[in-house]
């Protein structure tokens, strides 16, 4: 496993998650769909994690791995509850629209 | 050039190329199953580094939890092609532009981070179960445990806001 480290530079890593985190951006500023919208959210929450894991990988500290493990219990409790609030959002407009949920706006 | 070169690229690529799809195509359900195929392609690059209990929780809890939850919410609210909606073509561009602008400052900003490789990086098996455990269940005891208060008020959460309101 030592030829992982030699063979490719932290760098790779980095550059690999600022794309995936860039497409969730791009997906959540390009997308109306709200449940669209939420998937682009957990593709920046990945790119996050593989980023940690990986520095956890290269500096050999176990605590960036258990972070990682961290963020996954609340990605998944973020999504119960955000599908819940996107079901009861669709209930009443119905629609997934995001652009119709504009009542806040002035 | 190393083997695990080839997989990280083809992992890579794997992962770009289905996470573009799942943002340009205009039928949901496929959108989902293109995220399965991304999230696949992390966990393969768990692997890769060695992190084996992570891509195993990887592949069951967002593969398995995550996006059935989501594909059984898109089936009950019958999404499809066609009731989809656009946007028009400016804020189209201007999401294009402002993505590869926050792309740019990125990769500008962090391009020659360097990480200081510490002795211990010689170790590989720190994202073997038993490590990971023992740092979870030592130092990680607390947050662990309060984690699973967040999952019962996140269920109770889910249920409150998916009742049927009564009037």
């Amino acid at each position: 496993m030592k030829e992982v480290i030699i063979g490719i530079p932290i760098q790779w890593y980095i550059f690999l998650s600022i794309a995936l985190f860039c497409i969730g951006v791009l997906g959540v500023l390009f997308r109306r769909n709200a449940i669209i919208i939420f998937m682009c959210v957990e593709l920046m929450l990945n790119a996050v994690n593989l980023l940690m894991v990986a520095f956890s990988r290269y500096i050999g500290d176990t605590g960036g791995q258990v972070f990682v493990f961290f963020v996954m219990v609340v990605a998944a409790a973020e999504v119960a509850v955000g599908l819940a609030i996107l079901m009861m959002v669709y209930r009443n407009i119905k629609s997934s629209d995001i652009d119709k949920l504009n009542k806040l706006k002035w | 050039m190393y083997l695990s070169q080839y997989i990280f690229f083809f992992l890579s690529g794997l992962a770009i190329a289905s996470a573009l799809l799942m943002i340009l195509d205009k039928n949901p359900v496929h959108s989902v199953l293109y995220l399965v195929v991304t999230f696949f392609a992390i966990a393969g690059h768990y692997l890769l580094l060695n992190a084996q209990f992570l891509a195993v929780v990887h592949i069951i809890v967002y593969a398995g939890a995550i996006m059935v939850l989501f594909l059984y919410v898109i089936m009950m609210l019958n999404l499809n092609k066609e009731i989809e909606p656009h946007k028009q073509q400016l804020p189209k561009v201007a999401a294009v532009v402002s993505a590869c602008l926050l792309m740019l400052c990125l990769i500008a900003a962090l391009k020659s981070a360097e990480v200081n490789m510490l002795p211990a990086a010689r170790n590989s098996n720190i994202g073997l179960m038993d490590n990971l455990g023992k740092t979870l269940f030592k130092e990680y005891m607390l947050p662990f445990e309060v984690s699973s208060i967040l999952f019962l008020s996140a269920m109770v959460g889910a249920v409150f806001l998916s009742k049927k309101e009564i009037h």
